[in-house]
């Protein structure tokens, strides 16, 4: 059974703005029957640019019930330039949060407003515009790189739980995780002070990680005894493996933490995880 | 959410069962009182050794076995993982294995993903069911081979109830030298078995599913059939299963399965003329409803319900606020993003899998309950349908299954 909140619950079993606004000025439509859950979102905007009314029709489980009615109270009165600022976590957080599995539903009501804005405009949208990676569940690499990008997903596994994506047959499961490694990458460049190289591949990432083992780490810990050597360096999770005296010390995990993890991200980036592997 | 419910109306026995009063009474003793090992040699340890030795005949006489053909497991999932492995190991050139697309996830994971554990590439077949869940015994014929080590499949459906023709199946298997595997966890107890006539080499069955705890299962091993163990150690089971027994839990698993031989006529009288009575009123009070599964091939306990353009999270947490416990195929209750792999094999199309509800009952149940859920679901189910975006467009246009066959 999944963890509710209260307010979730309160939301599913009182729906508020169930329907459809008449004369609407903006129609968003997302989600299928094939994929298990589906909204209509209609608004009525005045010439302020204000939205004046919200109803939702929706189709799916109590969280997608309950994003939806949340939504719709949220915009209602809201100008329409405010409205385009909302997110999947403003959602969830009205909510008080939505489990991982079902935060696709926020995401579902992200969308709806989008579309109905972009339909109260007569544009299209660009998301739509974009590559299918996921055909169980048509999504596209535009969508996924987005969720990735706004709220910091660090896996695959993310990901599904955010937009459905992966969720059917896994065959895109590589194309998501090169999609992942693309955003991270980006976001660790934006992330990184000026003084550091502009761009950083991986492999100079490996190498500079390496330089700072040889010219740092290593010498401190042979003074004990021990040694480290590295593995592999994925994205921002940098492996590791702990000989000589260390692999048997009670406080490798600490030296890991506290000294190795911290001169790396001091001396290279700082978003990298140090974590140790058996090699 | 049953915050509010003041009372639990349970429908959901497919999944598991009250342990029945008599079965922990039967129990408690052997807890505290009688707690020796059933191996040792002195009579505290004894006297258990004899409670386990009944309990054993008891079981067996439920299925019309012997009870050393018995071998106590922890749970069903273990007791299919043995079956299939040995089969496997006992035959370890033949590399062909046949299933079905609507097995339990203990069968059909274990059979996807054997290359892991062998290190040998098996065929796996997994046979396709019809809209209304039975199988085409002429599709399973032509899918055994000479190559094909086992053939495991399931006695009677998890979700939709519908039985398989065991006898006959096995029978095909046994002519052509090919050991029969079914999990029975949802058969025994609620119809008769006799494995006297029914020539399977293995049966899985647990005892949650029949009012005894959970954490207990049993494999039935025919006389002659060959055997390698899974778990590994000590002499128990005759050095089938190795790990002292679970005592309590046998001892209550043999006094539920002498219960469940007691109640076998109610379960297929007044059980299922309730089941009956709540499937009829939904199909009849509830438009666009229709049943999953063969009308009458079907255990007596369970029906499952397809309520279109709604999604069955939403219908099992309004039973809930009312106490009602039942279960569903659709996405959103599994974890998963897609719906019941039963209801995607028996080609249920997408406007009602992700409404698929399961009520399954038990002795326990009362006419007065069934009314209460007839009283209460066409309101939710109205509810809901208000709601979906889909229900106004269906009402417009007349929907047409994409199945050959008519149901309802």
């Amino acid at each position: 059974m999944w963890e509710y909140t209260d307010k979730v619950k309160e939301h599913f079993m009182n729906p508020r703005n169930v329907g459809e606004v008449t004369g609407a000025s903006g129609i968003g439509e997302v989600g299928s029957l094939a994929c298990g859950d589906a909204l209509k979102l209609t608004i009525s905007v005045n010439d302020q640019e204000i939205i004046t009314d919200a109803k939702f029709k929706t189709f799916g489980c109590a969280s997608a019930i309950a994003s939806s009615s949340a939504l719709t109270e949220m915009i209602k009165g809201m100008p329409l330039a405010e409205a385009e600022k909302i997110t999947n976590q403003d959602i969830a957080d009205f909510l008080g949060g939505l489990p991982k599995e079902k935060m696709h539903c926020s995401v579902m009501g992200r969308e709806a407003l989008e579309a109905a804005i972009a339909s109260y405009r007569g544009v299209t949208l660009p998301m739509a515009e974009g590559e299918v990676v996921c055909e169980c569940f048509g999504v596209t690499d535009l969508e996924v790189k987005r969720a990735v990008q706004e709220n910091n997903l660090l896996s695959v596994e993310e990901i599904t739980n955010f937009t459905k994506a992966g969720g059917g047959c896994g065959k895109c499961h590589d194309r998501l995780e090169a999609l992942l490694h693309e955003v991270r990458q980006d976001k660790v460049q934006s992330a990184i002070p000026d003084r550091r190289p502009k761009r950083m591949t991986t492999i100079q990432k490996i190498k500079l990680i390496e330089e700072v083992l040889e010219r740092e780490i290593r010498p401190t810990l042979r003074k004990d005894g021990g040694d480290i050597e590295l593995i592999d360096v994925d994205g921002d999770i940098v492996t590791v493996s702990l000989r000589g005296s260390c692999s048997s010390c009670m406080k490798s995990q600490t030296t890991l933490k506290e000294y190795v993890e911290k001169k790396l991200r001091e001396q290279v980036l700082d978003s990298l995880t140090v974590e140790e592997g058996r090699a | 959410m049953s915050d509010s419910a003041d009372r639990v109306i349970y429908m959901d026995n497919n999944a598991t069962t009250r342990v029945a009063p008599e079965v922990l009474e039967e129990m408690l003793p052997y807890f505290s009182d009688y707690y020796g090992n059933p191996s040792s040699m002195h009579n505290f340890g004894g006297q258990v050794g004899r409670k386990v030795t009944e309990a054993r005949q008891k079981i067996a006489d439920l299925l019309g076995a012997s009870p050393d053909e018995l071998i106590f497991t922890s749970c069903g999932t273990e007791s299919d993982s043995t079956a299939i492995l040995s089969a496997i190991q006992s035959f370890p050139d033949k590399r062909h294995i046949v299933t079905t697309r609507v097995e339990h996830p203990a069968v059909k994971n274990l059979c996807e993903h054997l290359y892991s554990l062998t290190g040998h590439k098996h065929k796996v077949t997994q046979l396709p069911v019809e809209c209304d869940g039975t199988i085409d015994l002429g599709k399973y014929e032509e899918s055994l081979t000479e190559d094909t080590a086992i053939v495991s499949v399931m006695w009677a459906n998890n979700e939709t109830g519908v039985i398989f023709p065991i006898e006959q199946m096995a029978a095909m298997a046994k002519e052509r030298g090919i050991l029969f595997h079914t999990d029975a966890v949802q058969a025994v107890g609620k119809i008769p078995i006799n494995l006297k006539k029914v020539p399977v080499d293995f049966l899985s069955l647990s005892g949650h599913k029949l009012h005894a705890p959970k954490g207990i299962g049993v494999l039935y091993v025919r006389k002659g059939t060959p055997f390698a163990p899974f778990l590994i150690g000590g002499h128990q089971e005759h050095g089938r299963r190795g790990g002292t027994e679970n005592v309590t839990s046998v001892i209550g698993l043999g006094k539920a399965c002498e219960l469940a031989a007691l109640r076998m006529d109610e379960e297929n009288t007044r059980v299922k003329a309730l089941r009956d009575r709540l499937e009829e009123g939904l199909l009849a009070s509830i438009p666009h409803t229709l049943l999953n599964g063969h009308k009458t091939d079907r255990l007596p306990n369970t029906t499952n319900i397809s309520f279109e353009y709604v999604e069955g999270e939403a219908i099992l947490l309004h039973l809930d606020r009312f106490g009602i416990c039942a279960s569903s195929g659709s996405a959103c209750t599994s974890g998963s993003l897609e719906p019941s792999h039963v209801m995607r094999a028996m080609g249920v199309p997408f406007t009602a899998a992700h409404g698929s509800t399961r009520f399954s009952l038990s002795t326990y149940n009362t006419e007065e309950e069934i009314d209460f859920v007839l009283e209460h679901l066409p309101k939710i189910i109205a509810d809901l349908r208000t709601m979906s975006p889909f229900w106004e467009e269906a009402m417009k246009a007349e929907v047409v299954c994409g199945c050959n066959c008519k149901k309802n």
